[in-house]
Parts: C-alpha cells; structure tokens; sequence
C-alpha cells in the first residue's frame, strides 16, 4: 500500500514539476523575444523541492516565497497564464501587473506577499505561523527561501521568535549553492556565510532541523509531511535544509537554457546524456531524475511520461497564448490600491 | 458639573483593552508600550485579562514588525509597539517595503492591516538616539496610514480606528504626552481618520500643528491672546490621510499661517503641510507662511543644547507675531 501511496504521489510530483519547467522554459524565451524587460530568477533545478515540499500542505495553510517563486506559485496550483501575464506586466496577470516576475501571489492560495528583499520572507513567515497560532485552526505557514537569506539579520530574529513562541512554521532553505560556480567568471553569487554547516543556525535557537537530498521527491516529501505534522501538534518550528545542485543556466540577473529544452528521452532511454551537462541530466536535474525512476515501470509508464509533458507543454503555449494576447495595464490605474477600501487623500 | 479628565497613557491603554476585547483578531506585540516611564504599569490589565494575546517579544525591531506585518497578511490584526521611536530604522524595511506595498503589489488582493506604534520626539536628556521623530520620513512611504495624536480622546479613538484600519498603520506618541491629562467624552469613541480638529478658534492666523506641538501651540494661543492677538489652531490629527480642507478653509478665514512640528526642517511634516497650503490656498495668504520646527541637526544630550533647537510656546508665540507683522 505504501508502495501505492509514493507512486500517486511521484506521478502527481512529475506532473507539476513538468508544468514549471516548461513555465520556465518559456520565460527564457518570452524574455529573449524582448517581451520583457529586468532582471528574473528561475526554478529549474528546485522542482524536486518545491513541489512535494508543498503538495504536502493544506488548503488551509500559508506560504511565503521569494523572487525564485515561479515554481512554488505553480506547485500550489496558481494559473500559470496568470502567472506568464504578470511575467509580462499585463492587466491579467496575478499582480495586475503591479508585481511581475520576482513577486507573483497567489492570495486567494495562502500565499503572503512575495517579497524580493532577501531574508524577508523568512520574517513574514513568521507572522503567518504567528496568526495560525493565533486561530488554533491546526494551520502552518511555510516559507521557502534560499540560503542566502541566512545572511540577513532579520533572519535570525525572526528564527528565534518562532522558536521563543513555538510557531508552527516550516523553515524550507532551498540550498542551492551546491555544485554552484562561485563568483568565478562573473558567475551568479553563492553563500557567503561564515558557518559551513547552515543547520547550526536553527539548532542554535533550538529548532528541529534536518537536511535532505532536494532533488529526492520522495526524500523531500517525508521530511515535510513530518515537519507539517510536527507543526500542527504544537511542536514549535522546523527548519528543513533541501540539498538542491545549481542549475548550469542560473547567469546573474539573465539566465540562459545552458542545459537545453529538457528532453525527457534522455529519462526514458531514448536519448543520449552527453556533453558537458551529462552529470546534470544523469544525477541533478531532478525533472529527469524522477521521470527516469517512474519510467522503469515500462512500456505503459514512458507512454504515460510522454502524455503528461504533451499535457504540460500544450498547457503552458496555451498559457504564453493568453499572457501574449493580454492587454497591457491601462496607465492611470497606476494610482489605484494603494490603501485599502477607502482610499484616503 | 465635573468634566472628566484621563491622561493620554490611560486612554491609549483603554483603546488597546478595547481592541482585544471587540475584536478577536487584535493581538499586542510588546511589553512597554508606554515606555519604561511612571505609566508603565497602566498596561498590565491587558496582559492580565488577554495572557494568550498580548507578548513579550525579543529585542528584535525588524523581527517583530515583520512578525506583525506576516500577521496582519494571514488575517490577523497585530499592535506592534517598536518601542522608542529611532527604533523603528531597524524594522524600516518591514514598514515601508513589507507593509506599505503590499496591497498595492498584489493589485489590491492582499492587504496588511498591522497597526506599528512607537514613541517618538524630543524627550528630555534623550540625545540623538532616542529622541526622533521618525513619522515625517515615513510619510514618503506610500501605503501607509499615520495617525499623531496630542490628547487622550483622540489616542483613544484614532487607535481604535487604526485596528479596525484595512491599512497598515503607524500610530506615534510624544514621549511627553503620555502623563498630559485631558478632557475625555464619557463614552469614547472611535474618530475617522483624515478629520483635523480645530482645537481652538482664532480670527488672526492659523496654526497647523499635531502630537505634543499641539499643547504648545495652545499655550503660546494663550499667551496671545491676552495680546490680543487670536490665533486658531488645528490639529490634523493623521497624517494620511491629511485633512487638507480643515487646514485650507481655517487659512481662508485667517490669511496667515504658522506650521509647527518638532521634525527636522528640510524634508518634514512643516514642510510638506506648508507646500499644499502654498500649492491650494496661495490666494488666502496675506503673509508668507512660517514654518517652526527643530533645526536640521541631531537632538543633543545636555538640556541648553535640546531646548534651543526645540519648538516651544515662546518660539511659536514669536512665529505668529512675525507672521502678522510681514506682508
């Protein structure tokens, strides 16, 4: 039965980490095509984290994410045409235009506002965990950030309040200086932190932590589902360290598709994996590495990989169809929700 | 027929028990709202009859704003007192690009209805680092109510506004206030923001002031007025929104004005209320306007250095006579 269990939830796991990479895909085109402008930061990689960290959330729980929050918006379900429309500023999009690619929320999903200062989701989190507390509805929040937020002092303080109040939240670093080039060749900037050991930190503050393998869905999924678990009980905050290798693509501000379309033939066998990224189509990309696992089921399993990225590909053209056809914000509505209701002079 | 009367510390705390009591979703981040002054202990009904609402947080400015802001995100209604106003640089990031923007980032789909308050102004051997007033700063924050209240009615019920507020709100208090005693209705009530109370009536000039300027500002009215001299003052009570009618209509009936606030000059409260005035209400002004406030440097230790470079009664008293001298 267990068996049974973990092979529902791999095929649900694939089949959102498909949607997400062929979302991020299509970002890096939207973006090459001048469709628009600034800087953007990518989950390809993550997927193998994000996705089972949150599918084993519930409806009434909160989240709090980052400027790498494409893959988590996804994960829990937001409309990636909604997603791709606020990518490209339009009046559609999740923001109205009003946030775009770094900080894309879903409310109506549990999601706080999606802050792009470093280290701020992490504070905001715990004010989440702070009013799931406060209801006593069993609810947690859970943030989802990068290791570099561990570099901000409010990080810190807002790990000790939640461990000086027992706040149910689930710290999710997305370590993902793994395997990273470092500032070498002007490469994208990786932890800088004193401490070799980013578990140290929460354990100081006396907050249960773990690390696991972030590109393991399965591996993921149970240290969240017993995080969560955890959290509900009044257990107080857990800190989770996923192990998520650097995608080869993740350029400073402008990320590129150094790794290819994803070309899930290499999972099934039918393509080969060489070149200078055979160890991250072999080992790290977690996409892959997921579908090659459900793929030894045979025949009916490939056919069945197959028919979901076919899914996840019409999905998200649809998707860059609608952002596309969407119309741009009308200008003057530059003035409007700034207050709530009513708005004062 | 005795009126009564209730110290600004007591009427603050009253709208606080208020708070807890009519709405499930009010809680208190902070131990010393009123300080660590002879009120203090004002504020202990509260913890005694809400325990599981009211918390002692950590040092911790940022940590605790962002607790509040988080908070009021999920859809609670967190007080979050950050303790002596310069306090707050430490949690600006959660005010002002946590708690301001979100509603407006979101479209309209989220708001944050934190209420932050703090004690601000120029206190008495505070020197630089507790003594500021950090409200005009974060007037240039967008997205964020500010209420600044001089008596104990109108903490009472611009506090109960802002925790009904929709809005992120900041709610400041002059450290000097809080043992000031005035009249109170026998019910308060909560009072609407963007509403100026004229606090009293005067034919000659007009003077626009808020928090612990206002009791200033009466009593160089009142030293005037044995001059003969009688000046209006008006109280705007929030800045955001800010009450521009009030101010203009008073400006319209006495063609002179006087803005005092104990901010820094350049870039302040005085500043921003005497450009409307100078922008909307140039054709009522028989006289350039004036403006009050401390000098642009840091507020000093020794008690000669922090009252020359701070609004007083005499100053302001000064100010008007000037005011309607020049032409």
């Amino acid at each position: 039965m267990t068996e049974g269990l973990a092979d529902t939830l791999r095929w649900q796991c694939l089949e959102k980490m498909l949607l997400i990479r062929r979302f991020e895909e299509t970002v890096v085109k939207l973006a090459g095509d001048g469709h628009f402008r600034g800087h953007y930061h990518l989950y390809i990689g993550q997927e193998g984290t994000g996705v089972p960290a949150i599918t084993a959330l519930a409806a009434k729980d909160h989240l709090a994410t980052t400027h790498r929050n494409h893959g988590h918006i996804l994960a829990r379900g937001a409309d990636p045409g909604a997603g791709l429309a606020e990518i490209l500023g339009r009046a559609t999009g999740l923001n109205g235009g009003r946030g775009g690619t770094i900080h894309l929320c879903e409310p109506t999903l549990g999601f706080l506002s999606t802050s792009g200062v470093v280290g701020g989701c992490i504070s905001l989190a715990v004010g989440g965990g702070y009013a799931c507390a406060q209801r006593r509805d069993g609810s947690v929040t859970m943030a989802l950030f990068g290791d570099g937020a561990l570099e901000e002092g409010v990080s810190f303080e807002a790990l000790n309040i939640a461990s000086l109040w027992h706040l149910p939240v689930i710290f999710l670093c997305e370590n993902n200086s793994a395997g990273a080039m470092g500032m070498a060749k002007g490469g994208y900037p990786t932890l800088v932190h004193a401490s070799t050991d980013l578990l140290l930190i929460p354990k100081s503050l006396g907050i249960s932590s773990v690390r696991v393998d972030g590109v393991d869905v399965a591996a993921v999924h149970a240290a969240a589902t017993q995080a969560i678990a955890r959290c509900r009980s009044g257990q107080g905050p857990v800190f989770i360290e996923a192990m998520t290798p650097r995608w080869a693509g993740s350029n400073p501000l402008w990320p590129e598709l150094a790794t290819g379309i994803t070309d899930l033939r290499m999972a099934t066998g039918e393509s080969g994996t060489d070149g200078p990224h055979k160890q991250w189509y072999e080992n790290f990309d977690p996409v892959l590495r997921l579908a090659r696992e459900l793929a030894k089921g045979g025949a009916e399993s490939v056919r069945r990989i197959s028919a979901l990225d076919e899914a996840a590909r019409k999905r998200i053209a649809d998707a860059a169809d609608f952002a596309l056809a969407s119309p741009l914000p009308a200008p003057e509505t530059a003035l409007n929700h700034v207050f709530a209701q009513e708005t004062p002079a | 027929m005795s009126e009564t009367r209730q110290s600004y510390a007591a009427a603050l705390v009253d709208a606080l028990h208020d708070g807890l009591r009519t709405d499930p979703r009010v809680s208190i981040i902070g131990g010393y709202v009123l300080g660590l002054g002879p009120q203090r202990t004002l504020t202990d009904r509260l913890k005694q009859d809400f325990p599981d609402r009211v918390f002692d947080p950590p040092t911790s400015e940022a940590g605790n704003a962002a607790v509040g802001v988080g908070a009021a995100m999920a859809g609670m209604r967190p007080f979050v007192d950050l303790g002596t106003g310069s306090f707050s640089y430490l949690a600006w990031s959660q005010i002002t690009n946590e708690a301001a923007v979100a509603h407006y980032m979101t479209n309209g789909r989220l708001s944050a209805p934190v209420t932050f308050h703090l004690l601000h102004g120029v206190r008495g051997g505070g020197a630089a680092q507790h003594s500021q007033s950090p409200h005009a700063m974060l007037w240039n924050a967008p997205g964020l109510e500010i209420a600044a209240p001089s008596t104990a009615a109108d903490v009472y019920g611009l506090i109960r506004t802002a925790l009904a507020s929709p809005n992120p709100t900041l709610v400041v208090s002059h450290a000097k206030l809080l043992g000031i005693e005035t009249a109170v209705p026998e019910r308060k009530s909560p009072i609407p923001f963007g509403r100026a109370d004229i606090k009293r009536r005067g034919r000659d000039a007009t003077v626009v002031a808020t928090s612990l300027m206002v009791h200033y500002c009466l009593a160089a009215a009142e030293a005037l007025s044995k001059e003969g001299i009688e000046v209006e003052v008006v109280d705007p009570r929030t800045l955001v929104p800010l009450d521009e009618k009030t101010i203009l209509d008073s400006v319209s009936r006495t063609g002179r004005l006087v803005v005092v606030d104990e901010c820094p000059l350049r870039g302040g409260i005085a500043s921003e209320i005497a450009a409307t005035v100078a922008e909307r209400g140039f054709r009522y002004l028989k006289a350039p306007i004036v403006r009050v406030t401390r000098p642009d440097v840091p507020v000093p230790y020794s008690l000669p250095l922090e009252n020359f470079i701070t609004p007083d009664p005499e100053k302001i008293a000064a100010a008007v006579r000037c005011v309607l001298t020049a032409t």
